[in-house]
């Protein structure tokens, strides 16, 4: 276990080839290093996972400390890395996931002038992310946390000739920046009630120190979540991920669905034991995930880009994710963050291949009829978005997200449960809607399909992971996460998994009625009076852009406009001004004329004598 | 003896290089880039071989890594007395290596009078390599107002006019003149103030730092003492609102003269307030804090505000030292030691990183001839691995975790966060302004539809080494800034136990 360094020596490594580069070598080269970094970082994870398997570590986490970063007057965070259960199925997941990726993209991006910076910086990615993951500090995990945002800005910058792509990439980078200011005073306030920043011992400390409820650990924890919102696309902080799409689509695979997105939910059942002395703000997670997975679902209903599609729905997945913490289903909460990484990076890369065999069309109504021409993307959507949907038995979706609603259940958040089935509801319909018309129907574009072993590897290992299967890979998150309420589970939750799938099945029959075929009633649908305010009010994600517009945008334009000039400048300038302007009146004054001399001294001397005269009396 | 030859050194080398002329035309350049070598190279030695934690701490007579003294004015209790601690040390080798790179970026930049733009050169650095050494309230005087001369020059002669005519050269240069002179006059009467009382009380007359700091001021007194010092830093550091000459000295100087301005000159203004403001005035400081504090908070946003508003990419990096500047001022008045600590590392982080992109925008200027952004934008793919490195740049300079920045900001914004939670949270909350004004910077040069296709000249070996040299020392901050913390450690130290002795006393007479 003490190579688990090289995990992300390995990617750093590849990050400055990469960039040092700078496109002289060919593609096949670049793809070789950017790939075989992750391919031997893979290597070590995988031998590194094995052993913690093998021979679990005494009290059931590694430790590995590399330096101390900073000493200075009791604050010493450290670099060192912790891989316990949590940590392993992130580990997992992101090298895992990540490897598969990049072996995806070393296709999709042939052709590209970018290709090598496209690797420097998704290697770059991957080593942030596991800072993040593997950072035993918060401090050291914030230096992973900024990391993986640079990256993310960087990545969605991609194609920076266009304008929107550099605004959507600076949205990104703003919006997940304010949640990192609040996280960054959340650190703070912990280390000035605890004295660390060590996640560990801040784990240990707090329930001595703090009562539940206490103030600080409220105003703590609450910090914190402003972060985790921020970097997972929870409401308010949601607005950047669906133009975060401007990202080439392993990208969007990558980052924006199966790993950075999902670090919010990381953090915080990293720090579970801080938010379980804030009943409060565990319960705000909650709702803040419900409002979230329900809001993003009405939005991604009525768009007609196949990648933000996806994007509502990821922010509707995290949203379950936040709900399962929020009712305290930790282990929950992880596993469908494990099994969402599988099926929407399947998704999203599926979504690719079909991109790219479209010739950069990401309009569903310009596709239709593909499924002949592109089986295995057609497959992968079938497979991918059933478990998006959580089709009963046989998706790994389904285990993952019944456990939740179950939990919600049976923790007693009844409300929490009904946005869930309404959400899953809508999750049926939107996916199936997506696939109903891109796949089928009358074909509107030529289309070509993708070869070669890093097309169809990916895309099948995935498949594999999406079904049942990968459900099978349970995280070792026991001793890690605490117990919830439900694990023992029972007949009432049978009950609820038959009308959770059955409500799947519904949405998926109303989306076949509405979208397969002449699609009239949608249309009519659509097309009436409160179809037509409400499709533009969710195709503009209830619109929040424009609010934020209105409130934060336009007024720091306004005075950073107001302000351009420096007027604390101008205001210093009247000195100079006063003393030219004193210079012209007394220049003035100089007439060399006797009479005009002769009526100032006459006039001084009255004033003087006035003067002295008003003062004795 | 080897403290004087810091300070020689320089101004050796200076009339060398003015001598050189005569010779080939690029004899002033290799003069002064070896003298400026040998400077950062005795600074390397200094700090090999020294002892740093020895440093002026309340209660006893100031310890000093290194001393100097021989008399000079004795009439007037004057002295030539030099010395070295842990803070004044890493201020030296910043001063050094920003040297050697000021040189090295003018080396095609500058082709009129190259031996008498050396020697001003060489004396800006000779002047401040002096204030970072004085002890002697008249000699540090004397060098405080010896750097502004040479800099006059080189802004008024080597400078740029902005592109609409409206701010010429010598305005920029006389502004910046006057600016510093006449808070630098404010300072004088301060320093004399201090000494007279000084002298009404002990009957001695002496300008020597360690004999003040044993003065028993009247609060008033104090507390007006201490304003005249704060007004003359706080002008070079600078802070709003006497910040302006600023942007126009930084826009219109050729680039050494940026690099020098915001990587040294601004960074006195801070060693001032750390070694003299804070030791001298403790108690009138603490009292003042609460304002300085504000004064920062607000220098942090107007800063970052102005620096989005800019067109200009030497003016925008101008206002966000502004911006960082701000940071560094809250942390001196906090009384914390880690913010204090983090106001050092802020110090040599953003030392550094404006050096680069400035040298960068400089980099940019020789190859485009404007400075305007409007008339840049796509230049990603025009330029071979500059727009890669002005990246790195402005992700330092927004403070991105692994630069030094970051630990710099966030050990000041930690350590004020005990005392003044509401000021620190705020201060938080510019760290976004940061980031929008730092990536508007990239956002605006090189992304976006390029203006022409036509590939630019890449980056030489000389450009390429300075500035991934001052990349990796970035990192290096970034990662394990334990070296400099230590070295700083024991001076800042002494200077916290003045400070909080002085805040726990108001606290108990309030």
């Amino acid at each position: 276990m003490n190579l688990l360094f090289l995990t992300f020596v390995f990617p750093l490594i590849g990050f400055l080839l990469l960039s040092f580069s700078r496109g002289r070598w060919s593609e096949n080269t670049a793809a070789a290093i950017g790939v075989g970094a992750l391919g031997l970082s893979a290597i070590v994870a995988a031998y590194v996972i094995w052993q913690f398997n093998v021979a679990p570590p005494a009290g059931g986490a590694f430790t590995q400390h590399l330096w101390t970063w900073i000493d200075v007057d009791g604050f010493t965070p450290t670099f060192t890395l912790y891989l316990d259960g949590l940590a392993v199925t992130m580990l997992g997941v992101v090298v895992g996931v990540g490897f598969l990726i990049h072996l995806f993209a070393s296709w999709y991006m042939r052709g590209d002038p970018g290709y090598s910076r496209f690797f420097s910086y998704t290697n770059l990615f991957i080593a942030s992310m596991l800072f993040l993951v593997l950072g035993d500090d918060l401090l050291f995990l914030y230096l992973g946390w900024e990391g993986v945002g640079l990256c993310s800005y960087l990545l969605i910058g991609f194609y920076y000739s266009e304008r929107k792509n550099g605004n959507a990439a600076l949205k990104a980078f703003i919006v997940t920046r304010i949640g990192d200011v609040f996280m960054a005073i959340g650190l703070f306030i912990l280390f000035y009630q605890l004295g660390t920043l060590n996640i560990q011992a801040l784990l240990a400390r707090a329930p001595g120190h703090f009562q539940v409820n206490d103030f600080w650990i409220v105003l703590a924890t609450l910090m914190l979540l402003g972060g985790a919102g921020g970097k997972s696309a929870q409401l308010p902080l949601q607005t950047w991920l669906a133009d975060a799409m401007a990202g080439p689509t392993p990208v969007s695979a990558l980052i924006h669905a199966a790993t950075m997105v999902t670090a919010g939910v990381y953090l915080i059942a990293r720090t579970h034991g801080l938010f379980e002395l804030a009943p409060g703000i565990l319960h705000l997670v909650g709702i803040i995930g419900a409002v979230t997975l329900v809001l993003a679902g009405f939005a991604a209903l009525v768009q007609t880009d196949i990648k933000r599609i996806l994007a509502y729905s990821t922010m509707s997945q995290i949203g379950y994710m936040f709900m399962a913490l929020g009712v305290g289903a930790w282990s929950g909460a992880i596993f469908h963050l494990m099994t969402h990484a599988f099926f929407k990076a399947l998704l999203f890369l599926a979504s690719g291949a079909v991109i790219i065999a479209c010739h950069h069309e990401q309009n569903i109504f310009k596709m239709g009829g593909l499924w002949k021409k592109l089986p295995l993307a057609y497959a992968s959507f079938i497979v991918g978005g059933a478990a998006l949907s959580a089709l009963p038995i046989i998706t790994a979706g389904f285990y993952s997200k019944d456990e939740i609603l179950w939990e919600a259940f049976a923790s007693g958040h009844t409300y929490l449960l009904y946005a869930g089935l309404l959400g899953a509801f809508m999750t049926s319909i939107y996916t199936f809607r997506l696939i109903f018309i891109a796949f089928h129907g009358e074909a509107k574009t030529e289309a070509h399909a993708g070869h070669g072993i890093a097309h169809w590897l990916p895309l099948g290992t995935l498949i594999v992971l999406s079904t049942f299967i990968g459900a099978w890979i349970h995280p070792p998150l026991a001793g890690v996460l605490p117990e919830s309420v439900g694990h023992a589970g029972g007949g009432a939750q049978h009950s609820l998994e038959i009308a959770s799938g059955a409500i799947a099945l519904a949405g998926i029959l109303l989306a076949a009625l509405l979208f397969l075929g002449r699609r009239s009633v949608a249309t009519a649908m659509a097309n009436s009076g409160p179809g037509r305010l409400l499709s533009r009010w969710w195709f503009a994600a209830w619109g929040f852009d424009w609010l934020y517009d209105k409130l934060f945008v336009k007024p720091y334009l306004l005075i950073s406009h107001l302000l351009r000039k420096d007027p604390v400048d101008k205001t210093i300038s009247l000195i100079p001004a006063m003393a030219k302007g004193g210079n012209a009146a007394l220049s003035r004054s100089e007439t060399g004329q006797l009479r005009w001399y002769a009526a100032s001294i006459a006039f001084g001397a009255v004033l003087v004598i006035g003067a002295v005269v008003a003062a004795a009396v | 003896m080897i403290l004087p030859w810091l300070i020689l050194i320089p101004f050796i080398g200076g009339l060398l290089c003015w001598l050189g002329e005569r010779g080939a035309a690029t004899l002033p350049r290799w003069i002064a880039l070896l003298t400026m070598t040998l400077e950062f190279a005795l600074g390397l030695w200094l700090w090999a071989t020294g002892d740093y934690t020895l440093a002026p701490a309340p209660g006893a007579a100031p310890h000093w890594a290194v001393e100097f003294h021989v008399g000079w004015i004795q009439r007037f209790g004057i002295s030539i007395h030099l010395a070295l601690d842990g803070l004044s040390l890493l201020m030296v080798l910043l001063t050094g290596l920003l040297g050697m790179l000021s040189v090295l970026c003018s080396w095609k930049e500058i082709q009129r009078h190259v031996g008498f733009f050396h020697l001003n050169l060489m004396w800006i650095l000779g002047g401040v390599v002096g204030v970072f050494l004085a002890v002697d309230m008249f000699l540090f005087f004397f060098f405080w107002e010896m750097m502004l001369v040479p800099m006059y020059f080189l802004i008024a002669l080597w400078g740029h006019s902005s592109a609409d005519g409206k701010r010429t050269r010598i305005y920029a240069a006389t502004k910046f003149f006057i600016f510093t002179q006449a808070s630098g006059l404010i300072m004088l009467v301060a320093i004399l103030g201090l000494v007279l009382v000084h002298y009404n009380q002990t009957g001695i007359l002496t300008f020597s730092y360690g004999e003040l700091l044993k003065a028993q001021l009247p609060a008033g007194t104090e507390f007006v003492l201490m304003l005249g010092f704060f007004v003359a830093f706080a002008v070079k550091l600078p802070v709003v609102p006497v910040h302006s000459w600023l942007p126009d000295a930084h826009a219109q100087a050729p680039t050494a003269g940026s690099v020098d301005l915001a990587g040294i000159l601004l960074k006195t203004a801070a060693y001032g307030l750390l070694r003299f403001a804070l030791p001298l005035f403790p108690h009138a400081s603490a009292e003042f804090a609460p304002v300085a504090m504000t004064l920062g908070l607000i220098g942090i946003f107007y800063g970052a505000f102005l620096a989005f508003a800019q067109t200009d990419i030497k003016r925008l990096i101008a206002y966000s030292s502004v911006s960082h500047m701000g940071f560094v001022l809250i942390a001196i008045y906090s009384g914390s030691q880690l913010a204090l600590q983090g106001a050092v590392v802020q110090m040599l982080a953003h030392g550094v990183s404006a050096a680069a992109l400035f040298i960068l925008s400089g980099q940019l200027y020789e190859r485009l001839h404007t400075r305007d952004m409007r008339e840049m934008g796509g230049l990603w793919a025009r330029i071979p691995y500059l727009p890669a490195i002005s990246l790195f740049f402005a992700a330092a300079s927004l403070g991105l975790p692994g630069t030094g920045n970051f630990v710099g900001e966030f050990l000041i914004l930690l350590g004020s966060f005990k005392a003044t939670p509401w000021i620190s949270a705020i201060a938080t909350s510019g760290l976004v302004f940061g980031s929008v004004y730092s990536l508007i910077m990239i956002h605006r040069a090189y992304f976006g539809p390029a203006k022409a296709t036509s590939v630019l000249p890449g980056m030489d070996g000389r450009e390429m080494t300075m500035i991934l040299g001052l990349a990796v020392l970035l990192v290096w901050l970034g990662l394990y800034p334990q070296p400099f913390l230590d070295t700083s450690s024991a001076t800042i130290s002494g200077v916290q136990h003045w400070f909080s002795t002085a805040f726990t006393q108001l606290a108990s007479a309030r």
